[in-house]
């Protein structure tokens, strides 16, 4: 699914061709397409190969009594009104809503404290933040993992040093706000960097207009600052969405540690995964990607219409 | 291309087999229209050739070597394609795509239906299978034959049996559970006396769950053809299960680690796990895994639902089965036969596979194995006593690698919720049955 903002518009109609331009039109065209042509292959390939080739198997079904059949829409209805994919999407949603903004809120302060210049240490306390996101998210989940642990992990060992009996990290009831807590870890210096890189084209002599004009710190940052970097929040926003919907890597690992509170349709993704690799259900699973690829689109878009909108 | 190749040098080597045969009869076999006989094996085996194998059992590396210095024209080519489900979405890939399977796989009984229902395996008859019908314990033939077709050949066998600490049971005065009364009773007072200390460990293992639920005599499924039946409410032997278990899990007497896992190995060294009821496969790993607890550890019959009775079940084993699209079935038999059967199996019992033969089983010598690690104690008897009172006619789901995938999904809540383990069993049932509908399958109609 590409979420590239297309702004296409309608394009007036060309004059009528007399049979004598006609020729040199075709001629043209020929030479257009010889231009347009490696560029069309590869994104064919690349691109709609792929996509076509899922929505080819989303129309089939494959039984392992009876064999392959063509199906036509069966396996739309069936998502669209599975509980197990809605409760997937349902857990996403709630993570969208309350993670994003909190990581880039987090990001946000930190963009902006560094960027302020009153940072002592600030090289220092940029690559710092930044870390996280230079440590794979498998790695990333497989340590968190541990630090949850309440037997051998450090959670486990807090417990046992001050006899006391702290919530498990890992039970059903508080298992997404952990992974929430990874995924926030791993991605506040990601987008500190998008909002700080920003900021750094601001030019400086907007700040001394505003300061002139007896603005505070804060009123710079909310009526220079934030107006200005507002094309880096929406993006920030966009990929924070679609990461949040292709949530996958952080419960898959954590699943080991916590079979019974991760179930093999905690998140959509998971859920395609396993029913492809431990159901044999193939075409099912590609009709729940693209019906999630197709939802994610339509927030996405959503979010940038409104995001990008003046006013 | 290729199969009218294969046909072509099938009917060369029948051709053989009929210059050489003494009898009309064998000649007539080989006509048939599968083709196969025990007389094209042997010809195969003359003629030599390659065999693929998919498996990751460890002893079968030193069957492949000494099959290797029986007939050195045959080579084989063990390889690691994944443990259990990894391995069967590569068999089931393989099958639709008619190509790029081995010409062996090992395959867990568990598993089994799933490949003979979709008819991607091999019917073994036909090359000679049927004629070890009686060199096999009943629970894993079972497991393998159906009618007159045998659909792999019993690799290995797990019967079971409980292993507990006996440092940690002596240390707390408790005797040895013999009933799972007893056991929960056990869990109470070595759980009251140590905080520290579990009966066992259980984050809901659908292996273990099935095993036991056949020991206490239910059989929740039942499969005839594509019509499956499945019932955990009416099922008697289920009900005794999750009485006895739910009161381990209501008052937290296992342990909260998943088999498997460096915790669980932990658990088993620092004898914080006190028991494990499973399959006699397990001492291998106990003496890998868990090195530093030798000595502390012995085996015992498991516990009974009835006081007196001797019921076991099976845990784990595997078979070795011919993909329908293996390039060279004849030779791929000769090499199943081998390793399973006769001095092959020995063999590979002697590298510490636990054997599905009766023959291995009833030797003097597996026997009187002493078990350094059990200190010295000769658990093999208990563990061949086992095998002969496996309970019959228990048969698994023949899509059963899904319906333990779900496991977690639905039972699992009772480890973790206030779910009841009788309600995550009938959840799981109903996600069985609605795959099952969805396969294809006439489920609970």
């Amino acid at each position: 699914m590409t979420l590239l903002p297309t702004s296409v518009r309608a394009a007036s109609p060309p004059p009528a061709p007399t049979p004598r331009s006609r020729r040199r039109l075709r001629r043209q065209s020929l030479a257009g397409w010889g231009f347009l042509g490696p560029f069309v292959a590869v994104f064919a390939l690349v691109f709609l190969a792929p996509i076509g080739y899922a929505l080819y198997l989303s129309v089939f079904k494959d039984k392992l009594i009876g064999g392959t059949s063509f199906v036509g829409l069966e396996n739309y209805t069936q998502a669209l009104t599975d509980p197990r994919f809605w409760e997937g999407v349902g857990r996403v949603g709630l993570f969208l809503a309350v993670q994003v903004p909190v990581m880039l809120g987090i990001a946000l302060l930190v963009a902006l404290a560094v960027d302020s210049g009153r940072l002592y240490g600030k090289a220092f306390f940029r690559i710092s933040v930044f870390l996280p996101y230079a440590v794979p998210a498998v790695v990333a989940s497989l340590m968190w993992g541990f630090i949850y642990g309440t037997r051998f992990g450090l959670v486990g060992n807090i417990n046992d040093a001050f006899g006391i009996t702290l919530p498990d990290p890992l039970s059903p009831s508080l298992v997404l706000a952990s992974i929430g807590n990874i995924v926030t870890w791993e991605f506040v210096g990601y987008n500190m960097l998008i909002f700080y890189s920003a900021l750094k084209v601001v030019p400086r002599s907007l700040y001394e207009a505003a300061a002139l004009d007896g603005a505070g710190e804060w009123r710079i940052v909310t009526s220079v600052k934030l107006p200005a970097i507002r094309g880096a929040l929406v993006i920030a926003t966009i990929f924070s969405i679609i990461g949040s919907f292709q949530l996958f890597n952080e419960p898959s690992i954590l699943q080991k540690l916590a079979p019974n509170a991760i179930t093999t349709d905690f998140v959509p993704n998971l859920y395609t995964y396993s029913l492809s690799f431990s159901g044999q259900q193939h075409n099912y699973a590609a009709t729940v990607a693209i019906v999630m690829g197709v939802i994610t689109a339509i927030v996405a878009y959503t979010v940038q219409l409104r995001g990008m909108r003046k006013g | 291309m290729t199969t009218t190749r294969r046909s072509r040098r099938i009917a060369a080597a029948a051709a053989a087999v009929c210059a050489l045969a003494l009898t009309a009869t064998a000649c007539g076999s080989s006509d048939t229209s599968t083709g196969a006989s025990p007389g094209d094996v042997k010809s195969a085996l003359e003629k030599g050739g390659t065999v693929k194998v998919w498996a990751w059992e460890p002893t079968l590396k030193k069957a492949a070597a000494d099959f290797r210095k029986k007939y050195p024209k045959v080579k084989i080519e063990l390889v690691n394609a994944g443990t259990g489900d990894k391995q069967y979405t590569a068999l089931q890939n393989a099958a639709s795509a008619g190509s790029g399977g081995p010409d062996v796989a090992q395959i867990e009984y568990y598993a089994l239906g799933q490949f003979t229902i979709g008819k991607t395996v091999t019917d073994l008859a036909p090359y000679g299978a049927s004629q070890h019908d009686k060199a096999f314990t009943k629970g894993p033939w079972t497991a393998v034959a159906k009618d007159k077709s045998v659909f792999a050949m019993p690799m290995d066998s797990g019967p079971m049996a409980l292993f507990y600490n006996k440092r940690v049971f002596d240390k707390h005065k408790i005797a040895i559970p013999t009933t799972w009364d007893e056991y929960v009773e056990a869990a109470r007072t070595l759980h009251k006396a140590d905080p520290k200390l579990f009966i066992t460990n259980d984050t809901g293992d659908a292996g273990a769950t099935t095993s036991l639920i056949w020991q206490a005599g239910g059989r929740p499924y039942k499969t005839e053809n594509t019509d499956v039946k499945i019932g955990f409410e009416q099922d008697a032997g289920t009900k005794k299960y999750t009485a006895t278990w739910q009161k381990l899990l209501d008052e937290k007497l296992v342990a909260p680690i998943t088999s498997w896992s460096d915790e669980w190995y932990k658990g088993l060294s620092d004898g914080s796990i006190a028991t494990l009821a499973i399959g006699a496969w397990m001492p291998a790993n106990f003496t890998t895994g868990a090195a530093s607890a030798a000595g502390d550890w012995r085996a015992a019959p498991l516990p009974q639902w009835t006081k007196g009775s001797k019921d076991s079940a099976e845990n784990g084993g595997s078979s070795l089965a011919v993909p329908k699209d293996a390039k060279n079935k004849e030779l791929a038999y000769a090499f199943i036969e081998y390793a399973t059967t006769g001095a092959g199996a020995s063999a590979r019992v002697a590298e510490g596979a636990f054997p599905a033969t009766t023959a291995d089983l009833d030797s003097a010598k597996f026997q009187e194995t002493k078990f350094p690690y059990f200190g010295g104690q000769q658990a093999n008897k208990i563990f061949a006593e086992s095998a002969r009172n496996v309970g019959t006619g228990w048969s698994y789901l023949p899509y059963q690698a899904y319906a333990n995938s779900v496991f977690n999904d639905t039972v699992g809540k009772a480890y973790v919720t206030a779910t009841p383990l009788a309600q995550g069993l009938a959840a799981w049932q109903q996600a069985s049955v609605k795959y099952g509908n969805e396969q294809g399958f006439s489920v609970n109609k």
